[in-house]
């Protein structure tokens, strides 16, 4: 599209790798006609035509002269050049947040002596003292209580651990949330919900930038570090599309054009995802179904590039020492078989009903900080509930430790190598047969006391995610979803261990166990919980599955997980119809359509459509007997995004569409640049000046801004045409005319209002443009 | 806008080269072998610091606890794992992520504690500032403009870096007031 004259001079940098010099960032960004508000929604159609107007220009030049032919060549590269730089910035920052998640949670109950940068099972890689009783402990390794005070065991000791232990936490909690409140106040949260409203077309200006970007990863290390019940998967895809839009404003091809943006910004979500489980595919699957609104084939093989980027750039840094990629990698292959469906079908349920239950407890809870005095208080609330949380978690040995780690010991299956008290069960003394061929074995006494410790842990757990997701801090939720199920599973598997075998001679087992032989994996269990969960809460199908399998490397799992998660998602849409994300969306009141709502009401475009009955009359401009007075106080008056076009106030016959930003710029512009442009001059958009006489001052012409083309319905146009149009097209507004005439319009809002008053919501909760 | 693309860069540059030369530490790679009690035999864990072919029982159970017919059934119960890892990069990750750390924290008090109070000694400049930050969003063009002609008849460098850290500070502002008093993203 063309910019106005006169304007395009002020354009701060120029193509590809101009020239700017080092002091270009400091100065402040010239407003430029195609550049869209904060808080506003972007125009796709016209990011489409322009993309397509410089890939044109661009085409026809690259035939004049070689050096054009390879400036072309590289602006068709640009493309995988910035997927490449965004797959090893999110490896790296992912790695770095790894490492220093992975100590700084040790440093809450101990330090490394010989070197303090080591966490616990770092510190005793080396040692030779490691017994298999107590294979975690060595000497250079102490808890605090044994460095302060020399006493490693006792009541006095398991005091001061708990008291170190809760200071630490709140002083990590404070930390994060002071920068967070001081730097970047748009660095908490989970970000996905604003990611997705972003990639469907609206404009938050420093959502995505550098600060941010800094602030998010800085903050997240300290975050998990505190004992907290969150996860860092949502905030690493905040942190991956930060590092997207990053990157874009090295090319003009991405930076001067939201659409294009906005696909980059899909395949960074997809590495941000693929960092976070060491699942590329899940990440590319992920992106497509939960994050993106518009996604290209051509973005499909983009982001898969970006995501196998990051993955490989996070294996090469190596953070957990064995070349896998998560910390929870588990490789069995016991088979499962057909009874053990009914067990599943039930940890499905179980995940949906969990999940409704968050969804409308945490809105809830979110609701009550919006609205009352309790969001005054971010920095109390989150050094509340983090001393809460260290408060409860510490005497539970499960919930004392990461959240990774115990997802991590409840999927790996009990071999004969196990020491912990879950895998305590009575062994044949006489045994002689190799590792994996264990039978079924009663539970000793260890197994029962975690087994009551577990339930402890999992309504822990369900209480406090609650409180915790939302906070002013950075906070995921995926590894506490996963954690409520996988312990949910790991008991339930337990449960149906030893019911099969103790009741070995019932029909179902008689086939199904025999003597001798594995019966029942309760680590398999414990990650169909965990998927079941996570579907409940955020509603994901195939992505979910896939993510399952590659984190576990196990493809027999396929249809335990699919039954699983297929389970849950039904019975959570029993309850409702959103998942976590467009509930916050629905909260914050975003100008998000979502493309899974189906519009089946019977309305008009006429009942929809403004001005209505009592409002005032439309504001427009007429083809050339406005005057620039007019204009400006018709932009003072109103907050209209923008104005119709007409022949003339009879006969209302529509010419386009201007918005009031061009507007605004092409006047103040035209009043600086040009002469006798003054209050009294008149404005006409036609090709040609109007026919006036001698003594009028110089009229004002800006044809160029006019959007010739704006989208129009006809009257009686059904809602749900409407609505499909405004989904498919991207649009911002249409207008509504009859037998040619201009009788409204039509905007995203009131699309968006309409919609929220057929299904008895608030229709005033929609704030944003 | 650039130097931040060097600096990532250089960043990256770094990690990459440290970890290919640091990873060959021979510290940094060990066999370690889990053997669960047989008979007499209590539980023991093995480490040593072979490489990965010689990374067996038989290689790195040493001393072997049983005599030669219960070798075989004894290392068949254990189980040998090849681990590596990189110790220059979990140091220098480490000091990394802790003086970025400290930096953003001296920055914090500095903005928080230290600036005001200088503010308040230094009055008449303090004056001068607050202008700036009353303009307000009125007329956003017209101050752009201002703005410009302001800075190009004194471009030096402290003038840019005062100008663009007001900005900054003023973004951060409506951040703030967006997310935490008005509640009006980011619930």
């Amino acid at each position: 599209m063309e910019v106005a004259e006169g304007v395009s001079a002020a354009t701060p940098t120029e193509e590809m790798n101009g020239a700017g010099n080092l002091m270009d960032f400091l100065d402040e960004p010239f407003p430029d006609v195609s550049t869209y508000e904060d808080f506003h929604t972007i125009d796709w159609l016209r990011e489409k035509s322009r993309d397509t107007d410089r890939h044109r220009k661009i085409t026809s030049k690259s035939k004049e002269s070689l050096w054009e032919l390879i400036k072309s060549l590289l602006d068709a590269w640009s493309g995988w050049v910035v997927m490449l730089l965004i797959g090893l910035l999110s490896g790296t920052l992912a790695g770095v947040i790894d490492l220093a998640v992975d100590w700084m949670t040790d440093l809450k109950e101990g330090v490394c002596l010989s070197a303090f940068w080591y966490s616990h099972e770092q510190c005793c890689w080396t040692s030779n003292e490691t017994t298999f009783d107590d294979r975690d402990k060595c000497p250079q390794w102490q808890k605090w209580a044994e460095l302060m005070t020399g006493h490693a065991e006792g009541a006095g000791a398991y005091v001061l651990n708990y008291f170190l232990y809760i200071l630490w936490a709140l002083l990590f909690s404070f930390l994060a949330v002071s920068l967070v409140r001081v730097f970047a106040p748009y660095a908490c949260g989970s970000g996905i919900p604003e990611i997705k409203t972003i990639l469907s077309g609206f404009i938050i200006r420093g959502y995505l930038g550098k600060w941010t970007l800094l602030i998010k990863t800085v903050t997240l290390v300290l975050a998990v570090s505190s004992g907290l019940s969150l996860g860092k998967e949502g905030p690493l895809v905040h942190v991956a599309c930060c590092c997207g839009n990053l990157f874009c404003s090295l090319f003009s091809k991405y930076s001067k054009n939201e659409g294009k943006r906005r696909e980059v910004l899909s395949a960074a979500a997809a590495a941000g995802v693929s960092v976070a489980f060491g699942a590329p595919i899940g990440g590319v699957l992920f992106s497509l179904e939960e994050v993106s609104y518009y996604f290209p084939l051509k973005t499909l093989w983009r982001s898969f590039f970006a995501a196998l980027v990051a993955a490989f750039t996070l294996r090469s840094i190596n953070p957990f020492g064995n070349s896998r990629l998560v910390l929870f990698y588990v490789e069995y292959h016991t088979p499962w078989y057909m009874a053990e469906l009914v067990p599943f079908i039930l940890l499905g349920v179980f995940g949906g009903l969990w999940g409704t239950l968050f969804i409308r407890a945490n809105i809830a809870w979110c609701r009550r900080r919006k609205t009352t005095q309790l969001g005054k208080y971010p920095v109390l609330e989150v050094i509340a509930v983090t001393g809460i949380t260290a408060l409860l978690a510490y005497p539970n040995p499960y919930t004392r430790r990461s959240t990774s780690e115990l997802i991590s010991e409840l999927f790996n299956d009990c071999g004969a190598l196990e020491s912990s008290q879950l895998c305590d069960y009575v062994n044949n003394p006489n045994m002689s047969r190799p590792v994996d061929d264990i039978p079924d074995r009663p539970a000793g006494p260890g197994v029962y006391n975690a087994l009551w410790q577990l339930t402890l842990a999992l309504i822990f757990k369900i209480v406090i995610t609650i409180f915790t997701f939302g906070m002013k801090i950075p906070s995921g939720l995926f590894i506490p979803s996963m954690a409520v199920g996988a312990i949910a599973g790991r008991i339930v598997g337990i449960a149906v261990e030893q019911m099969a075998y103790h009741h070995h001679d019932w029909i179902i087992f008689k086939n199904w166990c025999r003597p001798g032989a594995d019966c029942v994996t309760p680590g398999l269990y414990a990650m169909v919980g965990a998927a079941a969960c996570l579907g409940g809460v955020t509603r994901m199908t195939v992505s979910l599955v896939v993510i399952m399998f590659e984190l576990t490397g196990g493809l027999e799992y396929i249809v335990p997980l699919m039954a699983a998660a297929v389970t849950s998602k039904w019975v959570a849409d029993a309850f409702g119809k959103e998942g976590i994300y467009e509930s916050h969306i629905l909260l914050n009141g975003y100008p998000y359509l979502d493309v899974r709502d189906e519009f089946t009401h019977r309305t008009l475009a006429t009942d929809v459509m403004r001005p209505r009955r009592n409002d005032p009359p439309l504001a427009v401009l007429t083809q050339d007997s406005t005057t620039v007075e007019d204009v400006e106080t018709l932009i003072k008056d109103t907050d209209y995004n923008g104005f119709p076009v007409v022949v003339s106030r009879e006969s209302e016959r529509l010419i386009g569409f201007v918005q009031r930003r061009d507007l605004t710029l092409a006047i103040k512009n035209a009043r600086q640049k040009q002469d006798g442009v003054v209050s009294s001059s008149v404005v006409y958009f036609t090709e040609d000046a109007p026919q006036l006489p001698a003594s009028n001052p110089q009229p004002l012409k800006l044809r160029r801004i006019l959007n010739l083309s704006p989208f129009t319905v006809t009257d009686h146009t059904p809602m749900e045409t409407v609505v499909d149009i405004f989904r498919k097209l991207g649009l911002r507004q249409c207008l509504v005319t009859r037998s040619g005439r201009l009788l409204g319009i039509i905007t995203k809002k009131d699309v968006l209002r309409h919609m929220a008053q057929m299904m008895n919501q608030d229709p005033e909760s929609i704030m944003f443009n | 806008m650039k130097w931040v693309f060097f600096l990532e860069a250089l960043l990256l540059a770094c990690f990459v080269l440290l970890s290919q030369v640091t990873a060959k530490n021979s510290e940094d790679i060990r066999c370690k072998c889990i053997c669960p009690p047989y008979r007499e035999v209590e539980g023991q864990i093995y480490k040593q610091n072979v490489s990965l072919k010689d990374c067996n029982c038989l290689h790195v159970v040493d001393p072997m606890p049983v005599d030669g017919k219960d070798v075989e059934a004894y290392c068949l119960r254990c189980e040998c794992k090849y681990e590596e890892r990189s110790s220059g990069t979990i140091k220098f990750t480490i000091i990394m992520y802790l003086s970025i750390l400290g930096l953003l924290l001296l920055y914090m008090v500095y903005l928080t504690l230290l600036e005001p109070m200088l503010k308040r000694r230094l009055f008449g400049h303090s004056q001068l500032i607050q202008s700036d930050d009353d303009v307000g969003d009125q007329q956003p063009f017209a101050n752009a403009h201002n703005v410009l002609s302001r800075s190009h008849s004194r471009s030096n460098v402290l003038n840019k870096v005062e100008h663009a850290q007001q900005r900054w500070r003023r973004q951060v502002q409506e951040q703030r007031k967006s997310v935490f008093d008005r509640h009006v993203v980011l619930s």
